[in-house]
């Protein structure tokens, strides 16, 4: 172990990543630090890079040696070690169909190679976490937006990871569902002391759900602290320069509007984003 | 490649009451290397054979065009006599080659399911599990010879009712069912090859629709290599169902077959398809 003795694990660390598809800098320069037992929301608009940045912490696109380590090593070098620490639930909503709850969570127990004995205790155990037993026998292509979300939380919790990457856990789920997920997702790292990192583009919700955020915009993190730090530093500034409106206290989104300045508006979401998007609000239904 | 410490979590207070997470709290212990590889075509075939036991559909559907050739194709020859089999009725020298060509297309469409899996994010699901690229890819060729296998059953099955004199060795029809496995293989490897390249269903299917035809027909399927024109015999020699069917006609009818060669081409063609898909399945996660 590479990591430093002093104070909690870094759990992720990514140092001057880029990652360019094309003419495209998706992720330019990003530098980013994620400590072990945190969560950590990625907030930005689409095409913010957010998605490519978990696609390099995950392994699944190339990235440099030395510039993505998860728990002190090398997703370049030893992404074998990587992904056996990482629970991965992507963006869109990923269980297989034409397989029951619990076959879906045992293909995922199998590749982790838990042993054949502990195999349905385990995955038992993962469905139960999530509240899916009564379900568990019936096929995933029965299941509700926010069940199949719950279905992935078990998927990636049957190998017991370290850490937790959700991308854009609550994308195209109703409200009710969206407390759902948040709920079972606190509850089972509360219970599992696992580190958490989650790309949302709901400023309310990371508000309320992450222990720091990361600004993101543009391939590049651009405001970083808790929440409420976040805002009260706006808050501050505003009433230093005499521009803060009466009474109200700055949002996360207000935060997120002046550090990402005027550039907002047109420039967001590139296509790729938008068409995987629109294909998860459709599998939703 | 060192692997990350089995470090057990910290549990703090009871956020999950009345419930055992105990198990979820400790990282399962890495397989040794060698293990690794039959451990993930096991769990791609589990897979496959879990879906076909929830929809059988597929399998019945794909019984059918296999019946007629046999049925109305296979039986109408036999009347006619015009193609040479050494003596053998025609329907009985067809069957392996119906055999080989139902599994065929069953497996060069199985790239379409791999592009699903991408699209509805399955596929980089898997790819961030401790799955090197290969042995995924191998999985599922493997799963697609199941799934042939399966589809080959019901194809004999068919044939022994029609009446074909089928061995019923049990040594031989394990050849039957790797020479079967390996092909489909292969063809599931050059149909997840072509996904890796084109990258969408849709060109997918026009490129499976556009070589199968040629496949069968180019191969010693229906009629003997030594009744077909000189170019289209330099075809089914460099083509993979000619072996196949070889191997089947001579393991189910014991006909003069070259089984050593045969298997040989068939493990090196899968082989070599396997690697070919393996190398383009970065494009797929991109």
């Amino acid at each position: 172990m590479t990591a430093n003795v002093e104070g909690p694990a870094e759990a992720v660390s990514c140092a001057q990543l880029s990652y360019s598809f094309g003419a495209t800098n998706a992720v330019d320069g990003l530098d980013l630090s994620v400590v072990e037992g945190e969560t950590f929301g990625l907030l930005g608009p689409n095409g913010a890079g957010k998605t490519t940045a978990i696609r390099c912490i995950t392994t699944l696109l190339p990235v440099p040696a030395g510039t993505v380590r998860v728990f002190g090593h090398d997703a370049a070098g030893e992404q074998m070690a990587v992904r056996r620490m990482l629970g991965y639930v992507p963006q869109q909503l990923s269980a297989d169909a034409g397989l029951t709850g619990r076959e879906n969570v045992a293909l995922f127990a199998r590749v982790f190679d838990v042993p054949r004995r502990e195999r349905a205790e385990r995955v038992g155990q993962a469905l139960a976490a999530v509240d899916l037993e009564d379900a568990a026998d019936r096929l995933a292509s029965t299941y509700s937006g926010g069940m199949v979300r719950r279905l992935e939380l078990a998927q990636a919790l049957v190998s017991a990871p370290r850490l937790l990457i959700l991308d854009e856990p609550t994308i195209g789920l109703d409200p009710i569902a969206r407390t759902g997920v948040w709920d079972h997702i606190n509850a089972v790292r509360a219970a599992t002391g696992m580190t958490v990192l989650v790309t949302t583009h709901y400023m309310d919700e990371a508000d309320q759900y992450c222990d720091r955020v990361g600004l993101m915009h543009r391939g590049r993190i651009r405001a970083l602290g808790t929440p409420a730090e976040l805002r009260r530093g706006l808050g501050e500034r505003r009433r230093a320069e005499g521009t803060a409106a009466s009474g109200a206290l700055p949002t996360l989104e207000d935060v997120f509007r002046d550090v990402a300045g005027s550039g907002l508006d047109d420039k967001s979401g590139d296509f790729r984003d938008v068409r995987s998007t629109r294909r998860t609000a459709h599998r939703v239904g | 490649m060192s692997e990350a410490p089995a470090a057990p979590h910290t549990v703090s207070a009871d956020p999950l009451p009345g419930k055992d997470i105990g198990l979820l709290l400790r990282p399962p212990r890495p397989r040794a290397g060698w293990r690794l590889l039959p451990a993930r075509v096991d769990a791609m075939c589990a897979v496959e054979l879990q879906k076909l036991r929830h929809d059988r559909t597929e399998l019945y559907t794909r019984a059918v065009q296999p019946a007629l050739w046999l049925l109305i194709f296979g039986q109408t020859f036999t009347r006619i006599k015009a193609i040479p089999t050494d003596g053998i009725p025609y329907i009985d020298y067809l069957a392996p080659g119906i055999i080989a060509q139902s599994a065929m297309f069953i497996a060069i469409f199985y790239g379409i399911q791999i592009i699903w899996e991408r699209d509805a994010g399955i596929l980089n699901k898997l790819l961030v599990t401790p799955t090197p690229r290969a042995a995924l890819i191998t999985g599922k060729a493997f799963a697609a010879g199941v799934k042939s296998l399966i589809q080959a059953v019901v194809v004999v099955v068919i044939a022994a009712v029609l009446g074909v004199a089928l061995t019923w060795n049990p040594l031989k029809l394990l050849g039957v069912a790797a020479a079967v496995i390996l092909g489909s293989a292969f063809f599931s490897c050059l149909s997840m090859t072509i996904a890796g390249i084109v990258l969408s269903r849709d060109r997918l299917m026009g490129f499976g629709q556009a070589i199968t035809m040629p496949l069968f027909f180019g191969s010693n399927a229906l009629y003997p290599v030594s009744v077909m024109p000189g170019w289209l015999q330099a075809v089914s020699l460099a083509n993979p169902l000619s072996y196949q069917v070889d191997a089947l006609r001579g393991l189910l009818l014991g006909t003069h077959a070259h089984l050593a060669a045969d298997f040989g081409v068939l493990f090196v063609a899968a082989a070599a398809g396997i690697a070919a898909a393996s190398s383009l399945l970065g494009r797929l996660a991109r």
